[in-house]
């Protein structure tokens, strides 16, 4: 390009200006709220029009990969966490299917019932952020704010299950934490009511919006043969029409037993995907909903006599050598968390003394246990795979996610790598935006609903 | 000259009341703690009843910066840049672990705490803190602001 | 199609081409040469029998401390490759040694492998031939090193402002 005289730049005069006119160049982000923190598009724009778009990530790497190498199996499960934060029990999931895998083992059926409950339970709470936030960049604050109160009814729930609200840690190799506890299914219709009246709200305000039409009609197409080239799964594959769901190709844990629909829609663009996503949410109500009605209850460890005793005696009948039937007997103050005593954790934790900790009535109570929990949690023991690796997708919020783990032998996993369903679009984003104008990138990125911990890990 | 000192002792102290119930922050927000920053900001546990509840999303506007979330390495120069374009008075809350101290991600990739970039003047730890600690850093961030000798 | 009756198509065509082959806990693997490689994958999203229309996941692992793989290539770089239409899934691995760690680009035939292709280069240091742009994704320009790699230490510090712990 010819110098240019500082009279000629602004003025945009000159022979090296063309038209008269210059592309600008504008850089969206890396710190911006409706980048969700952590993304940079550097983008050449010609006016309002966007003529080309670079995507810059990165900016959330807090190497997950190579941290997941440096412990035991259990320990990569806080990490896994991480990664799709907004739907965490989804990731917590998909790695312990694939150590389950490595091992060759087979988790209880309740266990798999619960995993179902919970992973839809965190997949409705990552489509009201996506739509929330995604609504709240448009300007639709009340959407933002009836979204985030229908999921604090869900964290509640989750809450109840699992101790804690957002990075629950909840999957272990071989099973879950602890079973669900009482009066669960009641909770869970109560909050799902709520939840059910919140959606019809934003459906009113939302659904038919002339404003939120003009935005997101047409805008951020895809056409199918470029969204599976990108290998983009999940609403973003269904809303161009393609009913991939991994629930049905490829059916984990007990979704071949549930009835669900796909929701699909043709167009490709943000609107499309709005609709999948609002109609996944009410199908996995439904996921819900069934599997609470069909959950086994699983054997129930009775004491000989039936009757629970209070610590203190079960310790006195141990010294004074009356131990027979000892190990059965459930103790009135368990040094459990709620729900992983011993008879709810033999319900959701797989058989397996070379992977599962024994439940700790166990583990303070036989030499037995105390053995079997040492060989579990000490370094150079521990849970080992034969040498091997696996694959294995589950249905994320956003799509296919994938774990691939080698084992070397050892109780340390040689390589976890994380196939994150949002990187894909993340790349195909510069194709969505390219020739739309300045402001339908915010719509665009929402739609995508990019989740820093997975894009970047 | 007891009155003039009186005088200004009062008026620090109503500078204070207001700076204090008027927070305008910048939520700088990266990762899982952006989550429960939602959680606390909307109407469950809402920080609109302590006046914080409108973000200002340009640094020139705003006079709190959370710092919420993980910050990386190639973040930090970000984040010290835009620290550098807020104007004076300016606090900043480190919220969550990550920014206290780097949580457990002690790899290369992970800034060890931010107040080895930018001075922070309340930390709430956490991975992600509840909504109940996020309110009770706020308020602690209220006391400093209220009683710290008030430059205008 | 079948997971065997895919692995012998592919062995039947390519004959040498494809080093060996297993089936480890139900996922297919074909473990191919450099020189194969394009061959192979092109042939496997165009044949309409395989049809593998998207490319999963494209990534690598490094051997170095792998026990019994001390004197064998250090970097093993893995495709995992989903057919739509006929539901069914294939991994293929590449062997490459630390020396010339080159492997073919597949940008041509699935453009998200521009992506992939690039974390695989900022984390391992394996490049691709043929890449339009092969630059860092995850870490920043300046950073030395491949934090992938197993000799790369977990804790190592390279900040681009602030102290160094």
């Amino acid at each position: 390009m010819a110098e240019t005289t500082r009279r000629e730049f602004m003025l945009g005069e000159g022979s090296g200006t063309g038209s008269g006119s210059q592309n600008l160049h504008v850089g969206v982000g890396p710190a911006h709220p409706a980048m969700h923190g952590i993304i940079r598009i550097v983008t050449e724009l010609d006016g309002e029009a966007i003529v080309r778009a670079d995507v810059e990530i990165g900016y959330l790497h807090r190497a997950f990969e190579k941290d997941c190498e440096a412990g035991g199996y259990n320990n990569a499960i806080p990490y896994t966490d991480r990664l799709n934060y907004v739907s965490p029990l989804i990731n917590n999931f998909g790695y312990c299917a694939v150590v389950e895998k490595l091992l060759g083992i087979d988790v209880t059926e309740r266990c798999k019932y619960i995993r179902v409950i919970m992973a839809e339970i965190s997949r409705i709470c990552d489509h009201l952020t996506c739509i929330g936030a995604s609504a709240m960049e448009l300007g639709a604050f009340t959407v933002f704010l009836y979204m985030i109160k229908a999921r604090e009814f869900l964290w509640e729930l989750v809450e109840d299950v699992t101790g804690a609200r957002l990075t629950i840690s909840y999957g272990r190799v071989g099973g879950v934490k602890a079973d669900l506890p009482d009066g669960f299914a009641s909770s869970v219709a109560k909050a799902f009511k709520q939840t059910r009246e919140v959606l019809d709200e934003v459906h009113r305000l939302l659904t038919g919006n002339r404003i939120f039409m003009d935005r997101m009609v047409g805008v951020g197409v895809l056409s199918r043969e470029v969204t599976i080239a990108y290998a983009i799964t999940g609403p973003l594959l269904r809303a161009v029409g393609m009913p991939y769901d991994v629930r049905r190709a490829q059916p984990y844990d007990v979704y071949d037993r549930l009835e669900f629909q796909i929701p699909t829609q043709t167009d490709g663009d943000n609107y499309a995907r709005y609709l999948v996503r609002m109609a996944e949410m009410e199908q996995s109500m439904r996921i819900v909903e069934q599997a609470l009605a069909l959950i086994p209850g699983g054997p129930i460890n009775v004491d000989f006599e039936g009757r629970p005793i209070d610590p203190a005696s079960y310790v006195d009948l141990g010294k004074q050598g009356k131990t027979e039937g000892l190990l059965l007997v459930p103790i009135t103050l368990s040094p459990n968390l709620q729900g992983s005593e011993r008879p709810a954790h033999a319900r959701v934790n797989a058989h397996d003394k070379r992977v599962v900790l024994p439940p700790k009535e166990t583990t303070y109570g036989s030499i037995e246990g105390l053995m079997n929990h040492f060989m579990l949690i000490m370094e150079g023991y521990g849970i080992r795979p034969p040498q091997g690796e696996a694959y294995v997708a589950v249905e994320g919020a956003n799509g296919e996610l994938g774990f691939y783990v080698v084992s070397d032998g050892t109780d340390r996993p040689y390589r976890v790598r994380c196939r994150p369903p949002c990187l894909p679009p993340m790349a195909a984003l510069h194709r969505m935006i390219e020739g739309e104008m300045v402001a339908d990138l915010i719509p665009t990125f929402g739609s995508v609903n990019m989740i820093g911990g997975e894009l970047d890990r | 000259m007891g009155i003039g000192t009186f005088f200004t002792s009062k008026l620090d102290e109503a500078i204070g009341w207001a700076r204090k119930y008027s927070i305008f922050q910048y939520p700088f927000v990266t990762a899982c703690c952006g989550m429960e920053y939602m959680a606390t900001a909307c109407s469950h546990y809402d920080i609109d009843r302590f006046g914080a509840g409108l973000p200002r999303f340009s640094p020139r506007q705003a006079d709190v910066l959370f710092v919420v979330g993980t910050i990386s390495h190639k973040m930090a120069p970000v984040l010290k840049r835009v620290y550098d374009q807020m104007t004076e008075p300016k606090w900043v809350v480190a919220f969550g672990v990550c920014t206290c101290t780097g949580g457990f991600y002690d790899n290369y990739a992970t800034v060890q705490g931010i107040d080895t970039i930018i001075p922070v003047d309340v930390y709430i730890p956490g991975c992600p803190p509840r909504p109940e600690s996020v309110i009770d850093g706020l308020m602690k961030l209220q006391d400093k602001i209220a009683t710290q000798v008030q430059r205008f | 199609m079948d997971g065997a009756a895919i692995l012998a198509a592919l062995t039947a065509r390519f004959g040498s081409g494809v080093v060996e082959t297993h089936d480890h806990r139900g996922d297919h693997t074909a473990v191919v040469t450099r020189e194969a490689l394009p061959g192979v994958l092109a042939w496997c999203r165009d044949e309409p029998s395989l049809g593998f229309a998207m490319l999963t996941d494209l990534t690598a692992v490094d051997y170095l401390k792998y026990p019994g793989h001390a004197d064998g290539p250090r970097f093993e770089v893995v495709y995992h490759l989903y057919s739509l239409a006929h539901n069914h899934r294939l991994r293929l691995k590449v062997k490459v040694d630390e020396d010339d760690p080159v492997v073919p680009t597949a940008v041509d035939l699935w453009p998200i492998a521009n992506w992939f292709e690039r974390e695989v280069w900022d984390m391992f240091g394996v490049r691709f031939a043929g890449h339009p742009d092969l630059r860092r994704l995850l870490m920043y320009e300046e950073f030395v090193g491949h934090p992938l790699r197993k000799d790369y230490p977990i804790d190592r510090r390279q900040p681009l402002i602030g102290p160094t712990t």
